[in-house]
Order: structure tokens, then C-alpha cells, then sequence
């Protein structure tokens, strides 16, 4: 007989696909209790879901199989019951809630009745389901509930619908509560704020909760406990505290090494020059600013990290010095001469001096061209800066140059993993030999083991090759080991700017604290410290 | 929404001005309009006649403003043919493509849901796969062959409906029946790709995990979400029900508005294939506007 | 997904043409069929006119509404005669040429133009957008065969002249696909990529957009090439397409009608022609609908077991 509330064990799933049969999960056990948090921890193809949706019978059988295993539920082995016996758990004792809510709601009913309905789909009556529906919404802090229950998932903002999804989740108050990366697309600021109405719920209806993460800091915030997986295996289990200290896998230690915001702060150089001089730059769609006036310097050499939450106009800016749209108003000042001004022929002579690494390698090549004809694309546009004879030899240099191989040449970009896909972006964008490089998100996609990577590539490149960077990203720690300087966004304004201690240490600005409060650290000490300044910050 | 009503409002006027202009300059730059016009009989004095009482011989820019004119005023002019108000004439043969058209797009879309949702709920099977085959003979068949032969086997050999006119109920059966055929292979198509679709999609992953039964989650939450590009298609179907209204009309000697305008055509009665050209451009803006309607009903992304 | 899509697709060790596009559709067998059948309705279209020519058009007064499955006259009139004593077989051999070239003219022409105009309204994004656009809503604004009947009313019912209004008619399906595409991919990353680089718009169009929009485009024109052969045939029929002695089958069936309830054949025979052929190039068009899309393609590679 199980000990636990919800028991996992040794448990196996398998999936059968073009490329043969895959286990997905391997002989995994792990259990949860009353109040009590697991978190679930891994990175993509780890396998980290695949028990959860085993739990509450979302894997279609076929492509899927359980191999062997047991599911202990409050008693019952959920694998011997019949379809409508768990369906009948589903929501009422064990209840989940997934990453990107927006797909996860049905865009075409209202949120009152998508919460109602999982009253009613256990046979409640509908007045019950409604005022619970009401109560819920309420509880959850969405402004205005009576008005919003009548709307519909794509009116609210990203948070609030995360709110959402987990109101109608706990409607029929169940046992456990299975999360699947519930914060991953949300703004930092946004992530704390769901995590901490994650536990006050959990403090008052005392379910037990599976935090399913790839996130260290998570773990850190919310965690009782920790699952840590690998390539569909559990490789070590423990407190967040013992995990993170006292990893004894080496699986763990590098996850935990890789974890950004550890190294030494850089100290920008002031003597240099400004290459790129930003003033007043505006962006405005029809009503909406985008971009309220940016004015900066960039200067030779140096990593400027460009920061804010989605909206906050980072994206924008970068689009405009490239001329990927046109600006409202304001200068761009590349080495004296205005970008925004140039016309077509002079802007296309100054491409060469500005590229870009874009966010999602996946899309940022294109799929019908070979590594190769990708990186070589930049001289048959740019014509004198290689002769075509030389062009292989070059190919094969500038793809040792960012860790991959000569024989990678020749293959197509769906061949590769999502880390050397921004390895080939990087090589591209060096071929022409640019002054700078703007990197648009462009590690917020990868694992975080691979984020490191990339990251110290592209420090390598900088200290090799004297090349500038404007590095723009949603999320503070990542900027702190590699930029000089730092710029907060905010709403389309830039709320401080300074050098990147100063900014870190010594941050003057109520939102810049903020956000830095609301960053999660890995480490489980630090984070408790940093929760209760956020605590303190938000009182 | 009443911003959206009147965006297709002047766009489908800018469609319709296009094509009296493009009717008007075809008939009036190639050639003799009197040839048109008149049977091919008529005699050069009645052409020349013709010509005057029309004022032919004036410039074409003028021609074209009396034209508009009387269209603005609804005067499409006599049928030659028959002597009445050419507008009269097509009223009344449009009333009967109009019966037949709602009776047989109601039965396909009916038909195509109900198959479709079927065969994506349990695609791979052996019902799904019957319903495949099936779509793709309605798509590909050739519906003026299929009429001839149904008219031999169930008409003449097996004598149960009658070969032609109207009348009874019975003959309604083949009309229906053969332009039923086409629009259901291919809504069928994307009835079941399309419910496919949403079957996979996070939603009904959710619906799932609050424990809602398989019925609703078919019924309730997919159904309405995969409609959306069911709908589109039916309009274009819809529309295109005209082009087998011709066929099966004239085969089936219907007196609708398409077996109209291929005897028109035939007796070079120019006013009514004029007349017949309005209506259905009409008939088919009014429809393009129900169909955006439903949309809207649908998804309440449209409506803000 | 943001963060985790990257690596969720796996680096797959082999490259995707490896099998060829011929493997594929040996994976397939109802397209396999398919394209053995069009192959050799092609090849009538091409020579069957030099070759049985003569044979089409020679009249035989004692075979006339000859009954089919017999060898008594010569292999030639195994599927019967036509109302002059002609044989059917030959006579369906020779008019897959008017049948296809038409369908072949008015589906170049239209892709050709349509796809033109496609581009220029997908990335022009301008006043001569709109204009092409409103241009495309005027043909789609009435029922196609009625706009075809109404042209050749008007104009002389001619092989040129058919071919130029089932293009016409046609081009807004290529035009409003072209546009749809090009403004999805304008947008994709590897395209804003190029244009950091300083590609022209030139090479932007045909090097980064059309490779990745002509799949789509090819796999509509198959399809669409059923349907301009089911309109041309269906106006034949009407007596308002291709007039004789020019044959083409949607003719042959109008000239058998009337001997429908004596001589079946002379109407099923071409009528069966066109239904497989329709039918052929359906499956034909979904075969590439999944062989062209490279996240499709597995369902071939791994020999339709799970197709």
C-alpha cells in the first residue's frame, strides 16, 4: 500500500515516431503529500511532463504507450481504473494548469464559463458553478470580476489569464495541483506575483502541488522538494538546499554552473568613443507609443544590455536603428551620419557595419538553404568584401570560430539542435566583419545549459574581435556576467541607464529594484533574502 | 461590426461596378452590338434601327453614361424573347435556383458536419476512410456526367423519378442529388481537417483535465473553434453552387436562373443575361454578408 | 514554449531528400496510380493525335453506335462507336489533346499572372496592392463558369479565346494564395535576416519568399488543374466551349447524350475519362501537399504506415 497522497512508480512511457521508439520516461518514481510542493526540474527532451500528463490521461494512446509502471492515487492504482473513473478525478481531486494560457483557453467562450464548467462537468448545479466562478475570479485578483467573468481569454493580459487558468483549476478545491511551467512566458515582475498566489492558495486549501520547471530560480522560490530529470531519467532528488549545494550528479552541477548571473561584473571602459549616438528616438502606432523618446550612446567595443518586460519598447528600438521600420522622430548617429535619414543605397553600404542575431534560430535561417549558401549569402550581397574563390575557405573558418565543424557546411538548418542553429545566426552575422552586432533575445529561447554557451561565444567574440554589442533581453541576471553597460526599459521609456554594477548594486530607480527584486536566484538562501525584500518592497 | 458590414458594402459595389464595366466594354469594343443585341436573323434595316433607337452610334463614353443610368433607375430593359421586363423574367426563374440552392446547401452542410466530425473523432478507421474516398469522388466528378447518368439509370431504366421539369416533389430528387455531390466532397474535406485540428489543440488538452466528457469536448469545445474555416468554405460553395445550377438546370430542364441565362445566351436575348448577371452578383454579396455574420456570431475575436 | 521550442525539434541525422521524391510516392500507391495514370493521359495528349489521327475521324456507316467489348471490328472499337461509325477508343486518345491543352494553357497562365501579381501585391503593400486586389474581388465576385458563358457570349468560342477566360477567371486563386503566403513569410525572421544583410528586394522575393511559397502554389495547381478541366468540359458540354469537329471529351459526352437510352457508351466512356483524371489529380495534389512540406515528410520517409 502507497504511503503518499499521489505516488508515481517506476514508471515508463514510450512513444512510437518516424524515428523509431522513443522512451520519453524511464522507470520514474517520485510522490507528492498534502501542502506539501515537488518541483519537477529539467530542460527540453528531459521528460519532465510526460509522468503529469500520464496522471491525468492526456496521453494518446497511440503514439504514446505506458510501458509499466503505477499511479497511486489516494489508495487506487489510476492505470487499473476504467476512462470515466478518472475522468471523474480529473478537476475534482487532481486539477493542472499549463504553460501558455492563451492556447490553453477556448478563445471562443467566456472565462465566467469556462471556470463554471468544471463545476458543472461534475455534475453541480449551474447557479453553484456560477457565484463559485464569481468567487474564484475575486479570489484570484482580477480587477472588475462581475465584468470579468462575461469577457473572453484574448481581453486579458498574459498574468491574468494565468490568474484564470488557475481559478478555474481550483474551482472544485482538488488534493493535488499539477503546474506545467506555469510562469515560463510571463515578465519576471508577473512570474513572482503568480508564484506567491500559488502558495497562499496552496496555505489555504492545503493541496499538494507538482511544480513541473526548467528554472532553478523556481525551485529555489517555491519548492519542498526536487525531482531533477534528465533524457527522461530521474538523476537526483532532495531539498532545493541539498540540490543546490550538495549536487551529487554531474547533470545537476553543470545545470546549477550554468545558471546566469554568477561571474565577475565588467567595468566599462570610459575612454572610448560612441559609435552609435541615439537621440530622442520615437516610435508611435497610430494612438500607441511604442517607443516615447530614446536617447543614448553606444560605444566601440563595448556590450550595452538593453532590458525590460514585453511592451516595454526594447524590441522596437532595435528595429528601428536597423531600419526594419520606419521611426516616428529622433536621430540614430552612426558614426556621425543619421540612419534614420539615409537613403536605401547608403543605408544598404552601412548594413554591412550593423548585424543582427535574432531570437528563434529556428526561423532566423532559412529552411531551404544550406549552411553554406546561409553564411556566403552576405558576400553575394555585399560583393568586395570576398573574393568568390576564398568563399569556402571562409565558410569552414568563420564555423570553427563559433564551435562547429567544416563538415556542418553543407547540411540544412533542420539538422541541427536550437544551439548550434544560433551558432550558424552568429557565424552569419560575422561574415561581413560588422562594428555591431544587435542580439535580440537572442539566448531567451535556449536551455539554460546552452544559454551559457552561447553567451560565453559570444564573450569570446567580443574580446577577439573588438565587435560592440547591443544585447537586448526580458531577463536581468543574463546581461549581469557580459554587459558593460545597462539600459532599463520600461514602456516604451528608458526608465535608468548606467554601468552594469551600478546598476545591480545600486539600483536608483523604484522600478529597476523591482525587477531585480523580482528575479529568482538559484540559490535557495539568497532567494529567501530576496523574497522578503520584495515582500517589503511591495507592502 | 457595422464598420466591417460596410467595408464589404463598398467593396463588393467596387466588384459590381466592375463588372457592368467589363460586360459593357466587351459588348460595346468587339464588335457590332447590334450583333448582340438582335437575333442572328434580324435584317439590316431592323440593325440599323436598332442602332439608332439605342444611340449605338453616339460615343462610347456617352453610351455608357445613358447605360448606367437606366441600371440606376432598375430599367434593364424587354426580353426580346418574351416581350417583359427583363429584370421580371430572371425575378422569377431566380426564386427556383434560389429553393433549390438553400435545400441543397442545408443538406451538405448538414451532411458534411456530421461526416466530417465523425471520421476526425475516429480518424484512421474504416468509417473515416470510406468518408475520404468518398470526398474525393464528390471533388473530382464531373457533375453534367453524373446528371445524364442518373437520369438513364433511375429516369428511364428504373423509371422512380422523372427525367425533367417540375411539378412534384419527385422532381426535385435528382436536381438536388447531383448538386449535392461536389460542395459535399469538398467541405467534407475540411470539415475533418479542420476539426483535426482543434481536437489537437491545448484547449481541449484542458477541457480534458477538468475532467469534461468526451461529448461536450466534441460538441461544445471543438465543433464551434473548427467551424471557422468551415465557414469561409461554405460561402465559396455556396457561390459556386451557381455554376452547377447551370448544368444540372439545363440538363434537367429546371427553370431556374442558370438554365435562363444558357438559353438567353443560346437566343441572344442580351437584356435578361444582363438582369441575370446583377441579380446573382447581388444574391451573392447578400450572402457573403451572412456568412461574415456567422463568423462574428462565432468568434468573439471578430466582434472587437 | 518560448523558451524551450529550440530544442525541442531534434537534430535529425538524416537529410531529407535522401529517398527522393520517387520513393515517396512509391510510399503512396494510390498517388503512385495517380501519376502512372496521367503520365499516360500526357502522353495521348501529345502523340495520340499523329497516331490514331486517322483513325478518329475514318467513318464506318456499319459500326455506327457500335457496342463496346467486342473484337469483331478490330481492337480499335473495343469501347464501340460513336453515332457516324467512328471508334471511341482512338477518338478519346486524340481529344485528351484539346482537353489538356486548354487545361494546361489556362492553369500556366493563370499561375503565371497570378502568382506575378501575387508578389507585387504581397510586398508592394501600396496603393497598386489595393488596386490588384480589387481587380481579384471583381473575377471572384461571380460564380466562374457563369463568367466564363457570359465572356464567350460575347467573344468567339474559340481554343484561344477558352483558354484566355478559364485564365482569367482562374487567376485569383494564385493571386490571393501568392498574397496570403508572401505577407506570412515577409515576416519571418530568415527574411528580416536578409534584409539586415542588405539584400534587394529582388533577391529577397525569389531567393528567401518564392521557394518557400511555391509548394503550396503547385500543389493548388494540380488541383486546380481538375477543376479548369471539369469547367472547360461542362461549357463543351453546354455547347458554349470548344465546337466541332474540334473534340474534346467534356464534347463527346454532349454529342453521346442523345443516344443515351440506345447507346449508353458514347456519353460514359469520356465521362469516365474525365473522372478518373479529376480524380488522379486530387490525389496527386494531396500526395504533394504532404511530400513538399518538409515537417509532413515523414509520413512518406517512414513508408505510410502511420499515413
Amino acid at each position: 500500500m502507497p504511503d503518499h497522497l499521489l505516488e508515481v512508480r517506476n514508471l515508463s512511457v514510450r512513444f512510437h515516431t518516424a524515428q523509431g521508439v522513443v522512451n520519453a520516461v524511464n522507470d520514474v518514481s517520485w510522490h507528492v503529500d498534502r501542502g506539501e510542493t515537488l518541483a519537477i526540474l529539467g530542460e527540453s527532451g528531459s521528460g519532465k511532463s510526460v509522468s503529469s500528463s500520464a496522471i491525468m490521461n492526456l496521453i494518446d494512446c497511440p503514439p504514446g504507450e505506458i510501458h509499466s509502471g503505477e499511479i497511486w492515487f489516494d489508495g487506487k492504482d489510476l492505470l487499473t481504473l476504467s476512462e470515466e473513473e478518472r475522468r471523474a478525478l480529473n478537476g475534482k481531486r487532481i486539477a493542472m494548469i499549463f504553460q501558455d494560457p492563451l492556447s490553453h483557453l477556448n478563445p471562443v467562450y467566456t472565462v465566467g464559463w469556462q471556470i463554471a464548467e468544471t463545476v458543472t462537468a461534475h455534475g453541480r448545479p449551474g447557479q453553484m458553478a456560477r457565484d463559485r466562478a464569481l468567487e474564484l475570479v475575486r479570489r484570484v485578483g482580477i480587477p472588475n470580476p462581475e465584468a470579468a467573468l462575461k469577457k473572453y481569454p484574448h481581453q486579458f493580459s498574459g498574468g491574468q489569464r494565468q490568474r484564470l487558468m488557475i481559478a478555474m483549476a481550483l474551482a472544485l478545491k482538488p488534493d493535488i495541483l499539477i503546474a506545467d511551467e506555469p510562469t515560463t512566458a510571463l515578465d519576471v515582475t508577473v512570474q513572482a506575483e503568480v508564484l506567491t498566489l500559488l502558495e497562499e492558495l496552496q496555505a489555504e486549501t492545503g493541496m499538494g502541488l507538482v511544480l513541473i520547471t526548467h528554472d532553478l530560480g523556481v525551485v529555489a522560490e517555491s519548492a519542498d522538494r526536487v525531482v531533477v530529470m534528465e533524457g527522461g531519467k530521474i538523476v537526483e532528488t532532495g531539498t532545493p538546499h541539498e540540490i543546490y549545494h550538495a549536487a551529487k550528479h554531474p547533470y545537476t552541477r553543470k545545470l546549477i554552473a550554468a545558471a546566469p548571473g554568477q561571474g565577475e561584473m565588467r567595468v566599462p571602459d570610459e575612454t572610448a568613443e560612441p559609435i552609435l549616438s541615439c537621440r530622442n528616438m520615437k516610435k508611435s502606432y497610430g494612438a500607441f507609443d511604442a517607443l516615447k523618446g530614446a536617447s543614448f550612446d553606444l560605444m566601440a567595443a563595448e556590450t550595452l544590455a538593453v532590458v525590460g518586460e514585453s511592451g516595454s519598447g526594447k524590441s522596437t528600438l532595435a528595429r528601428l536603428i536597423l531600419r526594419l521600420e520606419e521611426a516616428s522622430g529622433g536621430e540614430a548617429l552612426w558614426k556621425g551620419q543619421d540612419l534614420l535619414q539615409m537613403s536605401p543605397r547608403e543605408m544598404g553600404k552601412v548594413r554591412r557595419q550593423i548585424q543582427m542575431v535574432f531570437q528563434d534560430p529556428t526561423q532566423s535561417l532559412n529552411p531551404r538553404m544550406s549552411v553554406h549558401d546561409i553564411i556566403s549569402e552576405a558576400w553575394v550581397i555585399h560583393r568586395d568584401v570576398l573574393e568568390k574563390r576564398r568563399w569556402r575557405d571562409r565558410v569552414v573558418e568563420l564555423l570553427e570560430q563559433v564551435g562547429l565543424e567544416a563538415s556542418h557546411a553543407g547540411r540544412y538548418p533542420h539538422q541541427f539542435s536550437g544551439g548550434q542553429r544560433q551558432r550558424i545566426a552568429i557565424a552569419r552575422a560575422l561574415a561581413l566583419e560588422p562594428d555591431l552586432i544587435i542580439c535580440d533575445e537572442a539566448v531567451s529561447a535556449l536551455d539554460v545549459s546552452i544559454q551559457a554557451q552561447v553567451i560565453e561565444l559570444l564573450g569570446r567574440l567580443r574580446d577577439e574581435l573588438g565587435i560592440a554589442f547591443m544585447f537586448i533581453a526580458h531577463d536581468l541576471p543574463v546581461v549581469r556576467d557580459f554587459a558593460d553597460r545597462v539600459l532599463v526599459m520600461k514602456s516604451g521609456d528608458i526608465v535608468e541607464q548606467g554601468p552594469v554594477r551600478r546598476i545591480f548594486e545600486d539600483p536608483r530607480e523604484g522600478y529597476t529594484q523591482r525587477l531585480l527584486a523580482a528575479g529568482l536566484d538559484p540559490d535557495p538562501e539568497v532567494q529567501r533574502q530576496r523574497r522578503e525584500a520584495r515582500l517589503k518592497l511591495t507592502a | 461590426m457595422q464598420r466591417m458590414i460596410g467595408k464589404r458594402a463598398i467593396s463588393s459595389l467596387i466588384s459590381l461596378f466592375g463588372l457592368i464595366v467589363l460586360v459593357f466594354f466587351l459588348s460595346r469594343l468587339t464588335g457590332d452590338p447590334s450583333a448582340l443585341f438582335l437575333p442572328v436573323d434580324a435584317s439590316e434595316e431592323m440593325r440599323q434601327n436598332f442602332r439608332e433607337l439605342h444611340g449605338l452610334n453616339d460615343p462610347v463614353l456617352v453610351q455608357f453614361g445613358h447605360y448606367l443610368g437606366d441600371l440606376v433607375r432598375g430599367d434593364f430593359g424587354d426580353s426580346l424573347r418574351k416581350a417583359r421586363p427583363a429584370l421580371d423574367v430572371v425575378l422569377e426563374a431566380f426564386v427556383w435556383t434560389l429553393q433549390l440552392a438553400v435545400i441543397t446547401m442545408t443538406l451538405v452542410t448538414v451532411a458534411a458536419i456530421v461526416v466530417g466530425s465523425v471520421a476526425a473523432f475516429k480518424v484512421g478507421t474504416k468509417f473515416d476512410r470510406v468518408a475520404s474516398l468518398l470526398s474525393l469522388i464528390g471533388a473530382s466528378a464531373p457533375d453534367f456526367w453524373i446528371a445524364i447518368v442518373a437520369i438513364v439509370l433511375f429516369s428511364v431504366n428504373l423509371g422512380w423519378v422523372p427525367t425533367s421539369g417540375t411539378g412534384s416533389v419527385w422532381h426535385w430528387i435528382l436536381p438536388i442529388a447531383v448538386l449535392f455531390i461536389r460542395p459535399f466532397g469538398l467541405i467534407l474535406q475540411v470539415v475533418r481537417g479542420s476539426m483535426l485540428t482543434a481536437l489537437g489543440s491545448p484547449y481541449v488538452k484542458t477541457a480534458r483535465a477538468k475532467g469534461v466528457k468526451n461529448r461536450p469536448i466534441i460538441f461544445v469545445h471543438t465543433l464551434r473553434n473548427a467551424m471557422l474555416p468551415v465557414i469561409t468554405v461554405i460561402g465559396d460553395q455556396a457561390a459556386a453552387l451557381l455554376n452547377g445550377a447551370v448544368v444540372v438546370e439545363t440538363i434537367f430542364g429546371f427553370p431556374g436562373v442558370g438554365k435562363l441565362m444558357i438559353d438567353s445566351i443560346l437566343q441572344r436575348d442580351f437584356n435578361v443575361i444582363l438582369a441575370a448577371i446583377m441579380v446573382t452578383a447581388l444574391a451573392i454579396f447578400l450572402m457573403n454578408l451572412l456568412i461574415d455574420l456567422a463568423y462574428a456570431l462565432l468568434d468573439p475575436r471578430i466582434r472587437t | 514554449m518560448s523558451a524551450t521550442t529550440a530544442e525541442t525539434t531534434p537534430a535529425k541525422p538524416t537529410p531529407p531528400a535522401k529517398r527522393g521524391y520517387l520513393g515517396m510516392l512509391w510510399a503512396d500507391k494510390f498517388a503512385t496510380f495517380a501519376a502512372i495514370f496521367l503520365i499516360i493521359v500526357v502522353f495521348c495528349a501529345l502523340f495520340g493525335p499523329l497516331l490514331l489521327g486517322d483513325a478518329a475521324s475514318g467513318q464506318n456507316l456499319r459500326a455506327r453506335n457500335a457496342a463496346p467489348f467486342t473484337l469483331e471490328r478490330g481492337f480499335l472499337y473495343i469501347l464501340g462507336g460513336d453515332a457516324l461509325g467512328r471508334p471511341l477508343l482512338p477518338r478519346i486518345v486524340v481529344a485528351a489533346q484539346n482537353t489538356i491543352m486548354v487545361a494546361a494553357g489556362a492553369v500556366a497562365a493563370s499561375f503565371l499572372i497570378g502568382a506575378t501579381l501575387g508578389l507585387i501585391a504581397g510586398y508592394s503593400r501600396k496603393i497598386l496592392s489595393e488596386v490588384i486586389m480589387r481587380l481579384a474581388d471583381v473575377i471572384m465576385s461571380f460564380p466562374s463558369l457563369l463568367l466564363a458563358v457570359i465572356v464567350l457570349y460575347i467573344l468567339e468560342p474559340s481554343v484561344g479565346n477558352l483558354i484566355i477566360v478559364l485564365a482569367i477567371t482562374r487567376i485569383p486563386i494564385y493571386l490571393r494564395t501568392t498574397r496570403a503566403e508572401v505577407l506570412e513569410v515577409r515576416e519571418r525572421m530568415f527574411v528580416q535576416a536578409a534584409q539586415v544583410m542588405g539584400a534587394s528586394t529582388f533577391r529577397i522575393v525569389f531567393r528567401h519568399i518564392l521557394p518557400v511559397i511555391l509548394p503550396t502554389l503547385v500543389t493548388i495547381a494540380t488541383l486546380d488543374f481538375a477543376f479548369v478541366m471539369l469547367a472547360e468540359s461542362a461549357l463543351s458540354f453546354l455547347g458554349i466551349g470548344i465546337q466541332p469537329p474540334e473534340i474534346t471529351w467534356g464534347l463527346m459526352v454532349s454529342q453521346g447524350r442523345q443516344y443515351l437510352t440506345s447507346a449508353w457508351w458514347l456519353a460514359f466512356w469520356p465521362g469516365l475519362v474525365i473522372i478518373l483524371t479529376t480524380m488522379s489529380l486530387n490525389l496527386l495534389s494531396s500526395w504533394m501537399r504532404v511530400a513538399l512540406d518538409p515537417t509532413q515528410r515523414w509520413r512518406l520517409e517512414i513508408g505510410g504506415k502511420n499515413a
